[in-house]
């Protein structure tokens, strides 16, 4: 029995709808959830003051300041290695099969779990190279994490730069490298923040991998030697120890409009970048 | 007569595919030689070794001789950089750079060590009336050049060539993507470029090598078939194969 071609439109409509409805739904249904039950938590004094008791009173303060150290730090060592390494393997290299088994390697090293990272971070930063828990080996640590993935989307932002844009560059009397910096790297700029922008959002949600690496003291940090808790790592204690699931949500939902807010901002410095000379 | 350009049983090679089959010709200064044959004859591969474009390509390779005013660019210590300075070149799409008409033509200027903003100034201007295109962007050099019509945009790429100061300019089939009116103001430029700069065009339309050129050379699978003054090619070829090409039978 063949079904009217009108029918089978509507019907396969239908399915793709509904697939596309249940995954919004989850995804509203979680922030919803989530949201709903932090959002209450907030206030100026739950972000600008201290935890108290373990967490079970007081604020976060130290804990957003530690994500930002340590996520800054791992951006801060990733990103011009990331980007150099893309940079040498789209522009200095050839397609050889060397290259292929370097970017097969970056590619399994993207798909490591992140404990795995933290408990190398701990035995090489922490314990062997004796930097402790601290933002230096937690930032270490992230970084190696990351760098796979802005090597990743920097190396396809460099491809998409049009190769005539080279030959132009070359034919005007620019050296590889003056053509990369001023005509390849510009183009490829947006990509590669999203890129960035990705590791970022990693660093800032990581938790296995720094718990091991960067410990979990509550102190504001004043060195590269010292310890921090970011906020995944202070949610995870608060809900595993039981200390308060009411500050848990609330550390979640910063969490959550934080990494909102920077994919906002730079949505925007790229729609900015982009349509600047288009 | 001044000879600009001399090659010598060049042979240009991908891989294992020649490309090229011991080309021998002399390019006289201040004049315009246009280069025909059919698609894959090789054009495009010999102009691009006369600014040694070819030499990103990781495969090719050759054997014979170029001479820029009998000296060869292919020497140990020539530097590819500023040979490509002396030897500009225009590509057949028109590639502006995704910036603006100013930042386009004082490109190669700024890149040589030029940062004084009159004298950058100085160069556009001049560059953009050689290429005819001063009076139509004079108000807006710092619109993005892609806002250009394409005749625009080549005419743009023509003075940011010219920006340079080059001896020789490379046109490898400029107006290809042009309509009439574009591709005759493209010619009109050429004319008068040519009192200062010596030209060589690939181009696939015949009519336009018999409207532009004092000298045309007919390639044909990788060989020089002929070579000579452009009336005389057209008017009275020795070869049976260019007269077939010039006539339409084939290409």
């Amino acid at each position: 029995m063949r079904i009217d071609p009108k029918v089978s439109q509507k019907i396969i409509t239908l399915i793709l709808g509904i697939a596309t409805g249940i995954t919004l739904f989850i995804l509203l249904y979680i922030i919803i959830f989530m949201l709903g039950r932090g959002i209450p938590v907030l206030s100026w004094k739950f972000l600008s003051t201290f935890p108290a008791k373990m967490g079970k009173a007081g604020g976060i303060l130290p804990t957003i300041a530690g994500t930002f150290v340590l996520t800054l730090v791992a951006i801060i060592i990733a990103t011009p290695l990331g980007v150099g390494a893309a940079i040498y393997l789209v522009e200095y290299t050839g397609e050889r099969k060397i290259i292929k088994i370097i970017r097969f390697g970056a590619e399994c090293l993207a798909g490591i779990p992140s404990i795995i990272f933290g408990l190398f971070g701990l035995s090489l930063f922490v314990v062997i190279l004796k930097m402790g828990w601290s933002i230096l080996s937690g930032g270490l640590t992230l970084a190696f994490m990351i760098i796979p993935t802005i090597i990743r989307t920097s190396e396809e932002a460099i491809k998409t730069v049009p190769y005539s844009y080279r030959e132009v560059s070359l034919s005007l009397g620019a050296t590889k490298w003056e053509t990369v910096k001023k005509v390849v790297l510009p183009n490829a700029l947006p990509g590669i923040v999203t890129g960035i922008i990705l590791g970022v959002g990693r660093s800032i949600g990581e938790t296995a991998a720094v718990i091991f690496t960067a410990g979990s003291s509550l102190r504001l940090p004043t060195s590269l030697f010292d310890s921090v808790r970011t906020m995944s790592v202070h949610f995870y204690i608060l809900s595993k120890e039981g200390i308060s699931e009411k500050n848990a949500f609330g550390t979640a939902a910063v969490l959550m409009i934080l990494i909102l807010a920077i994919n906002l901002i730079a949505y925007w410095i790229m729609h900015r970048f982009t349509r600047r000379n288009v | 007569m001044n000879i600009k350009i001399s090659v010598k049983n060049l042979s240009v090679f991908f891989g294992n595919v020649q490309a090229l089959k011991d080309i021998n010709l002399d390019v006289p200064a201040n004049k315009i030689l246009a280069i025909i044959g059919p698609a894959g004859s090789g054009k495009t591969t010999f102009l691009r070794c006369l600014n040694r474009l070819n030499d990103i390509d990781p495969d090719m390779h050759f054997t014979g001789e170029i001479l820029l005013n009998g000296k060869s660019i292919y020497t140990e210590d020539t530097n590819p950089v500023e040979l490509r300075r002396r030897v500009g070149m225009i590509f057949a799409l028109p590639v502006p750079l995704p910036m603006s008409i100013f930042e386009n033509v004082v490109y190669g200027p700024r890149l040589s060590g030029i940062k004084d903003k009159r004298r950058l100034e100085e160069i556009a201007e001049k560059s953009l009336k050689e290429a005819f295109l001063w009076d139509e962007v004079e108000e807006r050099l710092d619109e993005p050049a892609l806002k250009l019509s394409g005749g625009q945009q080549q005419r743009l790429c023509i003075a940011r060539t010219l920006a340079l100061k080059p001896e020789v300019i490379l046109m490898d089939e400029p107006c290809s993507g042009l309509d009439p009116v574009s591709t005759s103001k493209i010619e009109e430029a050429m004319m008068q470029l040519k009192r200062d700069y010596t030209i060589i065009i690939v181009t696939n339309n015949t009519k336009q090598a018999a409207r532009v050129a004092d000298n045309t050379a007919f390639f044909l699978m990788g060989e020089l078939i002929e070579y000579g003054n452009t009336e005389k090619i057209f008017t009275a070829p020795s070869d049976r194969r260019t007269e077939d090409y010039i006539s339409g039978k084939f290409g």
